[in-house]
């Protein structure tokens, strides 16, 4: 049974990848992704490790994904173009994944397990009476509590990029003031014209 | 012997806990199906009765079966896919709204050990499972290739991802009280937590607000009135269900209430102690804790018609405004406040992993 969970989680995360990178409509390759996403975390669940598979859901399903959607529905691809521009840097392109090709095959067979420098002895599963999720907690807030915290770091870097990103003076961009337009009245913003025959009204 | 003990000794192994695992299933989808079918009645009635009028009256002894009528209506209509639609995605949309609105209901416990999985991340499920719930507002909204059922769909996207960051928060002060993800464990930490008498987390002055927050997050995620902007049908017409006819549209209507009931199931479960009586005294534990759940749920489901009935919509911005520059602060800070008391009063001692 488990096998044949197995099976099926990664035949579909492999496909879905697959279809990722192929289907021509970028929505289509965004809800492929879901789709992989999502088999992901029911690998994690045959590994024992039910709070990141609910972890991958809520974040990459939830919201991560769904802001790729957002973008992607907004953007207007033009597909001609896009194609042009891919035979020009084609031998470019062919010579970068050559390279990480040959580089990944020198990896692949030169690498023996057990050989590579280890940071940290690996932890055994969670201890008797302690449920995965606590197990994480007490593992994540005392022995890596560095490691963590180093990535909390760089997550509010980036999260006050962003926001220095969206808050500057552009040209362009029409701020909403809510003070402005609840002080709006009648006088300021209606008036009567009269049209002459076969003429507009001049605002 | 268990329900699916019996199954598996006379089927075997598999096909036993399959057989077993269906029927439990098909237990709990069918009651909720029936229930959808009611709380639309009950809500049409409510709403009535607020606005003194009659509300459905002619279909079967008190329009009880004006629900079915219309949904054998809409059932016998012809399903219609628009030309310029991306017809896979257009039809798939619903039914993902409609699968996950029942797949939520597999974690609930209904009475003490009446859950059909009983998760140690129960609520984490829940979350998860209401956080793809968007797929379906967004996909049918993108495929309809309709210019309000696009701006429905990103209007809706924007909604539920906004309150869903409040309301993980929420979730997180629950959970520290609980000290567990899981569903009954969470019910059962409540009995008697607040003088030793009263069961349920609103009872308790510091989840209070946490549990106010948590019914207007509901709201706003199940689009509801006053959240109801992604099918505001004064500006939008219908939203994202502009081009959906019959079934299509019959699934999404289903899968709407299924979520409604099921937020109705999950705030008497995380903040009115679920299946337990109000209060912790042995006679009110002679009454079935199914049925204070359903009492529990049905109350909720009224004060969810309450609102509809008598709270303006909210403008788009205002409803931003709220989820991020309101209830996330103070979620966010609520946080702190509650795991310092915790911490304060020595609440986590006896928490496995505490060095």
């Amino acid at each position: 049974m488990a096998a044949f969970a197995f099976y099926l989680f990664a035949g579909l995360l492999l496909t879905s990848g697959l279809m990722v990178i192929t289907t021509r409509n970028p929505v289509h390759s965004v809800l492929w992704l879901i789709l992989a996403f999502f088999n992901a975390a029911g690998l994690f669940i045959l590994l024992g490790a039910e709070f990141l598979a609910m972890l991958l859901v809520i974040v990459y399903v939830g919201a991560v994904a769904v802001l790729f959607l957002f973008v992607v529905m907004m953007l207007d691809i033009d597909f001609k173009a896009l194609q042009r521009g891919a035979l020009k840097n084609l031998p470019l392109g062919l010579a970068v994944s050559g390279i990480i090709l040959t580089e990944v095959l020198l990896v692949a067979t030169g690498w023996q397990p057990g050989q590579g420098v280890i940071a940290h002895e690996a932890l055994a599963g969670p201890p008797e009476g302690m449920t995965n999720t606590q197990w994480i907690g007490s593992q994540l807030y005392t022995r890596y509590f560095f490691v963590f915290s180093m990535s909390g770091l760089l997550l509010l870097a980036s999260m006050i990029g962003a926001i220095v990103l969206t808050h500057r003076r552009r040209i362009g961009n029409r701020r909403q003031d809510i003070g402005t337009q609840v002080a709006r009245t009648p006088a300021g913003t209606l008036g009567v014209g009269k049209a002459g025959l076969g003429q507009g009204v001049e605002l | 012997m268990t329900y699916t003990g019996w199954f598996v000794e006379q089927f075997g192994q598999g096909p036993g806990w399959f057989l077993a695992n269906l029927t439990l299933i098909l237990a709990i989808a069918f009651p909720v199906m029936v229930g959808v079918a009611l709380a639309v009645y009950a809500d049409r009635k409510i709403w009535a009765a607020m606005q003194m009028r009659r509300g459905p009256n002619v279909v079967g002894p008190f329009g009880l079966l004006q629900t079915f009528a219309d949904a054998a209506k809409l059932f016998l209509k012809e399903t219609i896919i628009p030309t310029g639609a991306s017809t896979g995605v257009f039809l798939l949309a619903p039914m993902i709204s409609f699968t996950l609105a029942l797949v939520v209901w597999a974690v609930m416990p209904f009475d003490a050990g009446m859950v059909l999985a009983d998760l140690n991340v129960g609520l984490l499920y829940v979350f998860a499972v209401s956080s793809m719930g968007v797929y379906g507002i967004i996909m049918s909204g993108w495929a309809s290739n309709s210019k309000y059922a696009f701006l429905g769909g990103l209007r809706s996207a924007a909604q539920m991802v906004s309150y869903e960051v409040s309301m993980g928060f929420i979730l997180v002060s629950v959970m520290m009280y609980a000290q567990s993800l899981n569903l009954s464990d969470i019910v059962m930490s409540q009995k008697g937590n607040v003088l030793g008498i009263l069961n349920g987390n609103i009872f308790n002055p510091l989840l209070f607000p946490m549990g106010i927050m948590f019914f207007i997050t509901a709201l706003a995620e199940t689009n509801r009135p006053p959240f109801d902007l992604p099918e505001a049908e004064a500006e939008l017409v219908a939203g994202y269900q502009v081009e959906y006819s019959s079934m299509s549209f019959a699934l999404f209507f289903l899968g709407e209430y299924a979520n409604i009931l099921f937020m109705c199931a999950l705030i008497p479960t995380l903040f009115l102690g679920g299946w337990l009586p109000p209060l912790d005294w042995a006679p009110l534990y002679l009454i079935p804790g199914f049925v204070w759940f359903l009492v529990k749920m049905a109350f909720m489901f009224f004060v969810f018609a309450w609102v509809k009935a008598t709270v303006p919509r909210y403008r788009y911005d205002q409803l931003m405004r709220l989820g991020w520059k309101v209830f996330l602060p103070l979620s966010l800070f609520w946080v702190i406040l509650v795991s310092g008391w915790l911490m304060f009063t020595g609440h986590f001692v006896a928490a496995p992993g505490v060095l």
